[in-house]
């Protein structure tokens, strides 16, 4: 599962590239934190078609134990996924209620 | 080996020698025997390089980008309006890092359209981040292109060499075109400091944060101050080889003199012969041609200015609400120093009028006889 990156810092200009140039990932990155709805699977509900999983841009669902699992460390509540689930078992709810 | 040319194919002659492996470029007059004759030698299997068409010149500086940025030697050239369209690539190139090499033939802007010289296209290019560098002849031209790559690839900063429209673009002058194995040895096949590629993949120019933005801006005024003493070393280097020595000013007799005309392009030429006159009946004169625009070489400037009396700069260009051009650069970089003569500012030649030895003189006699400018811009050969 998810394991963050290690963020590069610079402290001056003789450290840095010539240009601007990704030197790493950007798994420190959390775009999560971007989120205002979040997506939430019922799992009662969900068919494991993995149709969320394909349709994710980002792509922050992931399988584990052959079934759907969004990863809020990245996902930025776009609900491409809430929309393309064929038994509308993803709802989607405000962030920080 | 001694050839016939004109300065469009100085210019080709020159990207050829460098082995430039990808020229993207869209005709625009008076550049386009420049590329025409390119397209030759490539369509001819004499250079083994890419000719890209493309439908703008936006799209040649950014197709020259791409190909740089994937660690090839890049070229084209442009005018005037095409210039003016590719604003927006150069400050990319340069800030890239990326060492392209281009010819810009000066031509000046509209409307009224016109096709003749002037420096307000480069000159409105001057903050892009390129460094810039004023010709005077045809072997001038074709030698600063191969120059050019040389200091461009060391300092990772890209340039631009100007010449003037017609008076050498199109005007055949004797060039020595030198062979081919001597070049080779003096500029060999570019090696990247960092490129595009598969193998080690890296993704340039993404998202800066005010954090760390600044320092890439520092770096690259670093680079282009020490491209003053590298134009003059690589330039040098050159004329070991050649005999013919460039440097980031050329100065004519400018030692013993009392009173200094400062002039580019090839008005500067025209400049040397009313020098000669002037000193034949005592004038103690010199002409002093600035080359480098950017980086600007205040420090050799300041040299060269040291103890005289007065001091005439001729520009080819207008800032229209100010002055001309050099004229400003000039007195700028003189202000913090202990040179206190009267600078005066003249602008003439604009959108290809005739700047003659005649016209130089009344320049000089203007300025020997008045003790300071009387006006900020004095204008020559206008009909007001």
């Amino acid at each position: 599962m998810f394991k963050p990156g290690k963020k590069i810092e610079f402290k001056s200009a003789k450290e840095i590239p010539l240009t601007p140039m990704s030197l790493g990932d950007m798994t420190h990155n959390y775009t999560g934190s971007w989120r205002n709805l979040r997506p939430e699977i019922d799992y009662d509900r969900c068919i494991d078609c993995m149709i969320c999983w394909k349709f994710c841009p980002e792509p922050a669902i992931f399988i584990e134990n052959d079934r759907p699992k969004i990863d809020y460390y990245f996902c930025k509540g776009c609900g491409i996924c809430v929309q393309e689930c064929p038994v509308k078992c993803i709802a989607f709810e405000e962030e920080g209620k | 080996m001694k050839k016939v040319l004109m300065g469009n194919h100085a210019i080709s002659y020159g990207a050829t020698l460098s082995r430039v492996q990808v020229i993207a470029a869209y005709p625009i007059t008076p550049q386009t025997q420049v590329v025409e004759l390119l397209s030759e030698i490539v369509a001819n299997g004499e250079l083994d390089a890419e000719f890209i068409k493309v439908e703008s010149e936006h799209s040649a500086m950014a197709a020259c980008i791409g190909a740089s940025a994937a660690g090839a030697r890049a070229f084209t050239a442009t005018s005037s309006q095409g210039l003016l369209l590719m604003h927006e690539v150069l400050h990319w190139a340069s800030r890239a890092r990326l060492p392209i090499v281009m010819a810009n033939i000066n031509r000046a802007i509209s409307p009224g359209w016109t096709i003749w010289t002037d420096q307000n296209d480069s000159l409105s290019q001057r903050d892009t981040g390129w460094m810039q560098i004023y010709t005077a002849d045809n072997q001038e031209v074709l030698d600063s292109i191969i120059i050019g790559y040389k200091v461009a690839e060391k300092v990772s900063i890209p340039l631009m060499i100007v010449l003037d429209a017609f008076v050498l673009s199109h005007t055949y002058e004797p060039v020595d075109v030198p062979d081919q194995e001597k070049i080779d040895k003096f500029l060999p096949p570019y090696k990247p400091k960092i490129k595009l590629d598969p193998e080690d993949p890296h993704a340039f120019g993404g998202l800066t944060a005010p954090n760390i933005y600044m320092e890439f801006q520092y770096n690259h005024q670093q680079a282009m101050m020490e491209a003053k003493k590298i134009i003059n070393e690589v330039g040098k280097e050159y004329g070991d080889i050649t005999g013919r020595y460039y440097q980031n000013l050329s100065p004519y007799k400018v030692d013993d003199a009392e009173y200094v005309v400062i002039t580019t392009g090839t008005i500067s030429k025209t400049t040397n012969i009313v020098v000669d006159k002037l000193r034949d009946s005592g004038v103690k004169i010199g002409n002093l041609r600035i080359r480098t625009l950017r980086p600007f070489p205040s420090e050799e400037i300041y040299e060269q200015l040291k103890g005289k009396k007065k001091v005439f700069v001729i520009d080819r260009n207008i800032s229209f609400g100010n002055t001309g051009i050099f004229f400003q650069e000039v007195k700028a970089s003189l202000y913090n120093t202990d040179i206190r003569v009267p600078i005066f500012g003249f602008v003439t030649g604009l959108g290809g009028r005739d700047v003659t030895p005649e016209l130089i003189e009344e320049i000089v006699n203007i300025g020997i006889k008045n003790e300071k400018p009387e006006e900020e811009v004095i204008w020559m050969g206008v009909k007001k």
